[in-house]
């Protein structure tokens, strides 16, 4: 039985023009950028400096105070400077620029292929080891893995849903990753199910993706505990509260999160690296990246080094189309527009897309006609034609009232709306206005 | 008929007193013993309500001037020097003299110095803009030029250059009430002192890059090379971050920055033109 | 990369669906019911029809670019749907003056005062029809009786609507059966077959713009048939109490503005409630004191004073109507 969750969504187009490109293995660049923030949480800190000779896998910034990741070298080489660069933010961001020198990796890295399923690692050293390897959810959010993994005290957890969805259009990455690395996924799945100590993993997959669903339901008959749910298909369904939702039937409450519920939520990708970092010690310092657009010559899904040029990418891809008007940083729906190229490929790049110019625009701002078809697509049960007008004429208590902070930021609202009103620039705008006068309330 | 006419005029005219009564016997309960100086003084102020002078509106500032013993920290931007004489006037007090201040736009970001390195179509709000990315320069401090000052600006006083892309501040309708500085979301808009005739002498650049790249990014960025601080008679320049900063207060307008700056990025309004000095005293004492 | 390139918040991604497309499905959903009330009015309706959306555009253009000196939005499609709706709201021998007087009520009054397309309170294309009903109640309401191309325009043969019968009769005292025998049956009023606007009279061919308006997702069943399920009711317990007064629901829903207003007018977005619960409440609302005006009012038709009076509560009912926030109970998971 297909589910999904009842209230909202949208259907975008697919546009999975890559569903079927296998994961190609991107050569290294001759130079990579590696911010030293790619999670939420504090910067990590540099320990290397200029003409420190690195290894793939070697450490080179820790983790400062318990939110934040450490951060490795994804490359062999050596440091040649650590200096703001402008990032994917639009911002410049301190980062430490390494000139690569062939492939060698720290000798605690065991690289074969072989797959392996005992887990023998105890709960405390699996949190651990995800600490140590700097592991943040591959879903966007990087969120530090590891602090996702520890059960805080009066919390309780009895299920976790490994997110397979991939609801934004254009996006293939984890499609691929189930579809080639199954094993390992489900492994991953059965070591965040040791280190939360629950005895029940549902894998939740849109119904565009049959094969993967084929598969994995396969698979799953060998490890204890798993179980496939096929999903209908609907954006936003993979943001967790969605997901909890349809697959379970639990509401997470309004400010809070999915432990509250019982559950912790972790994408396709965070579980293969999961498996990767307790099975194989290796740190986070690659991922899958989908590159695509309809103009683009030759599309896929690749395995790239953190801190490659997005540049290295786009020429991998057969290079920028002429009629190219919007480079964007993940997918269509929640990612971020990209000023410039030049930017590094980061924890958090599920994807790249190309958009030709005719699509790169967007349309000429309308009044509202108050059609309310934004209210019916808000999965969070939100009003967004009255929290837009709150943010634009800054009422800021009507906007929290209202509940602006439950938003999730999806963009379905944005992209129903017939008179095409920017509502999410000005959520968002009010979002943090409000949350910003929220903090200053606590600490006042 | 006339019966009828009468009837009705008895009728409301016993109804209009009998609501004047309970009206006069209402307003006498629920009076509230307020000191009368407030409402001559809220009557002085210009009644705006534009919170230029950090209180919520004129009334709130009335109050604040009547039960404090001086004007410190209370005055009327808006009103200026003549409001606040009044109101000393009213109260008896000797007035503070507060130096004016007008607003003035810190940057020369136009399209023709400021090469455009992307094409920004999202909501029309500089706050919106600036979550969003560093602008579509290469200068991410500059003005992004979607107009929050302007629509902020409740006297008038400012309106959007479509060429520069740049907002403009009209100096005789300025009454530095501030809401344009709160507006911007890269404080780039400063109140700086007024002097006579509206001259200014300020450095129009926020950029805090280094000075190569702020160079590459504008053609008349301040690139911290720190002559006009060397060359100010008043030690009224200071640097910090790769920027320089003219103190307004202690700037006497000798306007020798403004030649020393290699880049322009010092401004002089509304002097007159600087004639070219004749050569001839060097040569007259070579020989 | 030589391609400067585009850069905004996110979506990057807009459904192809606009204000204009709306409209133009409104229209388009319009065209079986202007096709049947040419077939039945002949000349009239089209004379009629034309002044009366070409007025509401030259209006709003005049407005817009000289009155309020901003761009004129006419292309957004919704003044044409304003004068569609008002010619359909209007008998098909109303003089050409009085119907471009209408069009500036409609328009100018109800629609440009308060802001243009998206800030009326009132449904402008009602407020204008009321307004004629109530300055010209002559000419409003001699209706011309259905036949085709002999009619004239301004000549032509007119006689009582079904409702204008029922109505006088049942003052004059004659039992419902009475009456029902010299109005159209059933039948024939599903088709169109009588007298009335426009607009009104052909049930079938509204039903299938209805449809056609569910279909393309332009309006969604809450208003229609909270209305119409409402009327059914309200009439049926007072037909089933006493026969002999109140005529049968399927008369009531045949007749009148009843089948326009449910599905084109009572549904205009800038005018209805946001929320389905609060659509729910509304179309009850229009109901109920749809039936009140019929049956115990002076006017023999009362849809249009209904969605009127039921219009001044939507912003009410928006305050306090919210959607369920998701995560409102905590879940006991």
């Amino acid at each position: 039985m297909f589910k999904t969750f009842p209230k909202g969504g949208i259907h975008p187009p697919d546009n999975k023009l890559t569903a079927d490109k296998p994961i190609m293995v991107l050569p290294l660049p001759s130079q990579v950028t590696v911010p030293v923030s790619q999670h939420i949480g504090a910067p990590a800190t540099p320990v290397v400096e200029k003409g420190t000779a690195v290894k793939t896998g070697q450490i080179i910034a820790l983790a400062k105070g318990f939110v934040s990741a450490n951060i490795h070298s994804p490359v062999s080489g050596k440091v040649n400077k650590i200096e703001p660069v402008t990032d994917t933010t639009g911002y410049k961001q301190m980062a430490v620029m390494i000139d690569v020198e062939g492939d060698e990796w720290i000798e605690t890295i065991d690289r074969t292929n072989t797959l392996v399923r005992e887990v023998t690692l105890t709960r405390e050293q699996i949190i651990e080891r995800c600490q140590q390897c700097g592991l943040v959810g591959q879903g966007g959010a990087t969120f530090p893995t590891h602090i996702k993994l520890t059960v805080p005290a009066g919390k309780k957890c009895d299920l976790i849903i490994i997110n397979g969805v991939e609801c934004e259009p254009y996006l293939t990455s984890d499609h691929r990753l189930m579809l080639e690395k199954g094993p390992e996924v489900l492994t991953g799945a059965t070591i965040i199910m040791k280190a939360l100590g629950v005895e029940k993993a549902i894998v939740g997959i849109e119904a565009n993706k049959p094969d993967a669903i084929n598969h994995l339901t396969v698979l799953s008959k060998d490890f204890k505990g798993v179980t496939v749910q096929p999903l209908k298909v609907k954006y936003p369904q993979g943001g967790e509260k969605q997901l909890i939702k349809a697959c379970t039937g639990r509401e997470v409450p309004s400010g809070g999160l999915p432990l509250d519920v019982g559950v912790v939520v972790q994408n396709v990708g965070t579980a293969f690296a999961v498996y990767e970092a307790v099975q194989k010690n290796k740190p986070l310092i690659e991922r899958v990246v989908t590159v695509t657009g309809k103009s683009v010559s030759n599309p896929g899904n690749f395995l790239v080094r953190i801190g490659t040029p997005v540049t290295s990418l786009i020429e991998a891809a057969g290079g920028m189309p002429d009629d190219t008007g919007k480079v964007v940083n993940g997918g269509p729906m929640m990612g971020k527009a990209l000023a410039m190229t030049d930017v590094p490929v980061t924890k958090g790049t599920s994807g790249i897309i190309l958009f030709p110019d005719d699509e790169a625009h967007r349309s000429e701002v309308m009044p509202c006609i108050r059609c309310g078809k934004c209210s019916s697509v808000c999965a969070m049960g939100l009003e967004p034609y009255l929290l837009a007008a709150a943010s634009e004429k800054s009422m800021w208590e009507k906007a929290e009232k209202e509940k602006i902070t439950d938003c999730m930021e999806c963009g379905a609202c944005s992209y129903i709306c017939p008179a095409k009103r920017p509502l999410l620039d000005y959520i968002r705008l009010g979002k943090t206005t409000v949350m910003r006068m929220a903090r200053e309330r606590i600490t006042k | 008929m006339s019966s009828t006419v009468l009837l009705t005029v008895i009728m409301l005219s016993v109804l209009g007193l009998f609501s004047a009564v309970i009206l006069y016997f209402v307003a006498q309960k629920f009076k509230i013993i307020e000191d009368p100086r407030i409402d001559l003084v809220t009557e002085a102020l210009p009644g705006v309500n534009c919170a230029g002078c950090g209180f919520s509106g004129c009334r709130a500032l009335a109050e604040a001037i009547v039960k404090s013993t001086s004007f410190e920290g209370l005055n009327c931007p808006v009103g200026g020097a003549e409001t606040m004489g009044k109101v000393a006037l009213i109260l008896g007090r000797q007035p503070v003299a507060v130096e004016p201040k007008v607003a003035v736009l810190r940057c020369q970001g136009s399209p023709d110095n400021c090469v455009r390195t992307s094409f920004y179509d999202g909501a029309t709000n500089c706050r919106v803009a600036h979550a969003l990315y560093g602008g579509n320069t290469g200068c991410h401090y500059g003005c992004l030029g979607s107009g929050d000052c302007v629509i902020s600006c409740k006297f008038d006083a400012m309106y959007m250059d479509p060429l520069t892309q740049l907002p403009v501040i009209i100096d005789e309708k300025c009454v530095s009430c501030g809401a344009c500085v709160k507006a911007c979301p890269r404080n780039i808009i400063e109140l700086r002192k007024r002097n006579k005739k509206d001259r200014k002498i300020y450095v129009s650049c926020v950029n805090k890059d280094k000075g190569g790249p702020a160079r590459k990014a504008c053609k008349v960025a301040c690139i911290g090379c720190g002559k006009c601080v060397k060359v100010c008679p008043y030690e009224a320049i200071t640097m910090a971050d790769n920027l320089a900063f003219i103190d307004s207060y202690k700037c006497k307008l000798c306007r020798k920055c403004a030649t020393e700056c290699p880049t322009a990025a010092i401004l002089e309004i509304n002097f007159p033109v600087k004639e070219e000095k004749p050569a001839e005293p060097a040569e007259a004492v070579a020989n | 990369m030589n391609n400067i390139l585009n850069v905004s918040p996110s979506p990057h991604q807009q459904s192809p669906e606009t204000t204009r497309k709306l409209m133009y499905g409104v229209v388009i959903a319009l065209l079986p019911a202007l096709a049947a009330s040419i077939y039945y009015f002949g000349v009239g309706a089209i004379i009629v029809t034309l002044t009366s959306v070409f007025s509401c555009v030259a209006v709003e253009y005049i407005v817009s670019k000289y009155i309020l000196k901003v761009k004129p939005s006419v292309s957004d499609g919704s003044a044409i749907v304003t004068g569609l709706l008002l010619a359909f709201n209007v008998p098909s021998n109303l003089p050409v003056h009085i119907i471009i007087i209408g069009a500036i009520i409609a328009i100018g009054v109800a629609k440009m005062t308060f802001g243009g397309l998206g800030n009326n309170p009132f449904n402008p294309a009602l407020v204008g029809r009321v307004f004629l009903l109530i300055s010209f109640p002559v000419q409003m309401t001699s209706w011309p009786v259905p036949s085709g191309f002999k009619t004239g325009y301004t000549d032509a043969v007119t006689g009582a609507t079904p409702l204008g019968l029922l109505s006088e009769g049942v003052k004059n005292g004659e039992t419902v059966s009475a009456i029902m025998d010299k109005v159209p049956s059933h039948m024939q009023m599903f088709y169109g077959h009588m007298g009335g606007s426009l607009g009104e009279v052909a049930a079938l061919a509204l039903i299938i713009g209805g449809i056609y308006l569910l279909w393309k997702k332009i309006i969604t069943w809450h208003i229609p048939v909270s209305i119409l399920l409402t009327v059914v009711i309200f009439t049926g317990i007072l037909w089933l109490a006493d026969p002999v007064k109140f005529a049968d629901p399927v008369f009531h829903l045949l007749t009148g503005g009843l089948m326009l207003g449910a599905i084109y007018m009572a549904t205009d977005y800038v005018t209805s409630p946001m929320t389905h619960k609060g659509m729910i409440i509304y179309g009850i609302g229009i109901g109920i004191i749809t039936v009140l005006i019929r049956t115990f009012g002076a006017y023999p038709e009362g849809v249009s004073f209904a969605i009127l009076i039921m219009n001044a509560f939507v912003p009410l009912l928006n305050l306090y109507i919210k959607p369920r926030r998701f995560g409102k109970e905590v879940n006991n998971g």
